[in-house]
């Protein structure tokens, strides 16, 4: 039970940890507090699983998803830019409009990917010919940690690029970055757009993983998205920003591993774990200041 | 950095420990008189129990149960299938083992709980609700899968016709049964011509309902009349709109419409007109009358299924069955103040009264 509980949490915590970075990008360095997430998670899921049961490639349709979840980033971008709707409304206004998209998208609430193709299911055959003692149990560990490797290090990298920095300052500072001849609308547009195309992505990955799409699947996942950072950011701080999406994706594997945890020694009913959520978040959030009392009583005091 | 740490986990653990306080597992809820009232005699002893144990030998079965959430219908079918494995000879503690895992309504839980049994190589899963049947359909494609609480199986992917599934799954479907409903709606009012259909058009599980009511109804001499809302507030306006075109109106499993029973049933009322309901809890709320399932006999009849496939059949060439035990349930002060008599013979066959 032990193993599977383990393995299974750092399954879905790397895979919800995509769109925990998705997240990250919007609170932490834009600093605009985006509420599409539940309605774009969800659209990568339609997308793809409406995709790949017409037939069409697997990759094809993780790709659209992703493509779908920018236009989404896009939309509440444009709301909050050029209509001047606050950050929260555009986003709620976008995740709204998005329910009713996703129904029309997927032409019914839940589609199941059991009998479907899938890039897992593809990946596997392929590597079940090349190694043929693959260990299919370990085949999702395997490769969800090779696809947010690789996207934790193109975010890394595209967050030290020029137009990175200009999307960090457009958080840390609007004012200072527009004077450099910034234009704030726009870094906001491209980010909002990143954000939501990984989460969209993570939304496809997971339909495709847990074997189908379902329109509640979104439900819950701003508040997943928003404790991962916040329990990364108290666990490992802000000191690079490669320490920092690390912690997300940390704060993704025990937020999930808390939640199972809880459910298998039945601590806790379906009602209690938003409150068990907010309490995390919380404490996640008040830790820093422990440290800061702690630090005060030390009589030798720690230059960092 | 190692204090934040500590801080964190011993904060989580508070909290964890609170939450065990304050939410200490509610045991199964009461199962609403489901077991005792039941109208039929359950005449099964014919399948001699102990002469079963020879087939099986000395093994014990385990068998997991993974149900999506916790909610008096699925507890309920949980026990009726405790209790039909029981009948047919496979019981706790003898020849079978139980354990039983909650997803809480979590989506990503559901297949924890699926890969955690085929980890421990189960003989067999029951999966209650569709999204905890596709994650075990997901994980496993040899262990045996019983499902129920599943609408629609086919359309789910967890089977290729109920007749026939052809995977390794099998059990039963909470389908609710619109022709024997609408057929107990011209009981009550053979004179009946033009019904109603009120439901919300974003939900699919109701689309299929209209669709086989639709089909039923030509059988039956009916003109369905169609009026759809998109949340509870268009209720009144919806009824309204059909109000003087219809004789009744058949409100199918729909959430929109559920939570919204009372709106429904008041401006029926007012138009004197009564509300035939696909299940008991829209009678509960002042529907006329329904012809339900029981979850609790649904369990049961999954609980027979599966007897079948631990003794050896496949699940494979098992038909997903309906339910075979519905329960006639009236609401007698719904049909006082419509001025409705409903017919001794109804009334006598009725497993339950409502007098709210």
């Amino acid at each position: 039970m032990w193993q599977t509980m383990l393995l299974k949490s750092i399954e879905q915590g790397l895979v919800f940890g995509i769109m925990a970075l998705g997240v990250y990008i919007t609170f932490k360095i834009l600093n605009f507090a985006d509420l599409t997430v539940d309605g774009s998670f969800p659209l990568g899921a339609a997308v793809a699983a409406s995709l790949i049961v017409g037939g069409h490639s697997p990759f094809t349709a993780t790709l659209s998803a992703i493509l779908a979840g920018s236009l989404a980033g896009y939309i509440t971008g444009i709301l909050n830019t050029s209509a001047k709707i606050s950050d929260l409304l555009a986003g709620i206004l976008t995740m709204t409009s998005l329910y009713s998209i996703n129904l029309r998208i997927m032409g019914r609430p839940n589609i199941p990917l059991l009998n479907q193709p899938t890039i897992f299911s593809i990946i596997q055959d392929a590597a079940k010919k090349i190694f043929p003692g693959f260990p299919v149990q370990y085949m999702y560990l395997i490769l969800f940690v090779v696809i947010v490797l690789i996207i934790k290090l193109l975010l890394d990298a595209f967050l030290k690029t020029q137009l990175g920095f200009a999307l960090r300052a457009t958080g840390d500072n609007p004012q200072m970055i527009r004077s450099q001849g910034v234009n704030t609308d726009l870094t906001k547009i491209i980010g909002l757009s990143l954000s939501n195309a990984m989460i969209s992505l993570a939304g496809a990955l997971v339909a495709q993983y847990q074997g189908f799409a379902d329109v509640g699947m979104g439900i819950g996942t701003i508040i997943a998205g928003l404790a991962s950072v916040i329990i990364g950011d108290a666990l490992l701080g802000e000191k690079s920003i490669f320490i920092s999406t690390l912690g997300v994706l940390f704060g993704s594997f025990l937020y999930r591993f808390s939640i199972s945890l809880v459910l298998s020694f039945r601590l806790a009913q379906a009602s209690d774990l938003k409150l068990l959520t907010a309490l995390v978040v919380i404490v996640a959030l008040t830790a820093p200041r422990f440290k800061k009392s702690f630090k005060g009583i030390k009589i030798s005091s720690e230059k960092e | 950095m190692k204090k934040v740490l500590a801080a964190t986990v011993c904060l989580l653990l508070i909290a964890a420990l609170l939450l065990a306080g304050c939410g200490q597992k509610a045991a199964s809820t009461d199962s609403n008189t489901n077991s005792s009232s039941s109208g039929q005699s359950q005449a099964s002893s014919n399948s001699g129990s102990s002469s079963d144990k020879s087939q099986s030998g000395d093994k014990v079965f385990k068998i997991g149960i993974s149900q999506f959430v916790e909610h008096p219908a699925l507890d309920a079918a949980r026990k009726g299938f405790i209790d039909g494995l029981k009948e047919a000879g496979f019981e706790e503690g003898k020849n079978v083992t139980f354990e039983v895992e909650n997803a809480q309504a979590d989506f990503p839980t559901t297949q924890t709980i699926a890969s955690k049994f085929v980890g421990e190589k189960v003989d067999m899963i029951l999966a209650i609700a569709t999204p905890s049947a596709q994650s075990a359909a997901n994980a496993t494609k040899d262990i045996p899968i019983l499902i129920t609480a599943v609408t629609d199986p086919v359309s789910a992917g967890l089977a290729r016709s109920l007749e026939k599934p052809e995977t390794n799954v099998t059990g039963t479907t909470d389908m609710n049964p619109i022709k024997e409903q609408l057929e107990l709606l011209k009981q009550i009012l053979p004179n009946a011509k033009n019904v109603g259909i009120l439901y919300n058009a974003a939900e699919a599980n109701s689309k299929v309902q209209v669709d086989i009511a639709k089909k039923a109804a030509g059988e039956l001499g009916l003109t369905i009349h169609e009026a759809t809302v998109a949340n509870s507030s268009e209720v009144n306006q919806a009824v309204q709109s059909i109000a003087g075109k219809v004789d009744a109106i058949y409100a199918p499993t729909d959430n929109t419409i559920a939570s919204s029973i009372g709106a429904v049933v008041k401006v029926c009322n007012d138009a004197k007109i009564p509300v035939i309901a696909a299940e008991r809890g829209m009678v509960d709320g002042g529907a006329l009358a329904t012809l339900g399932i029981d979850y609790y006999l649904l369990g049961k009849q999954t609980g027979k299924v599966a007897a079948r496939v631990l003794k050896g059949e496949k699940p494979a060439d098992i038909a997903i069955e309906g339910s075979k035990d519905l329960k006639l349930i009236i609401n007698k002060k719904s049909a006082d103040t419509l001025g409705i008599k409903i017919p001794e013979a109804l009334m006598s066959k009725a497993d339950e009264i409502v007098e709210k």
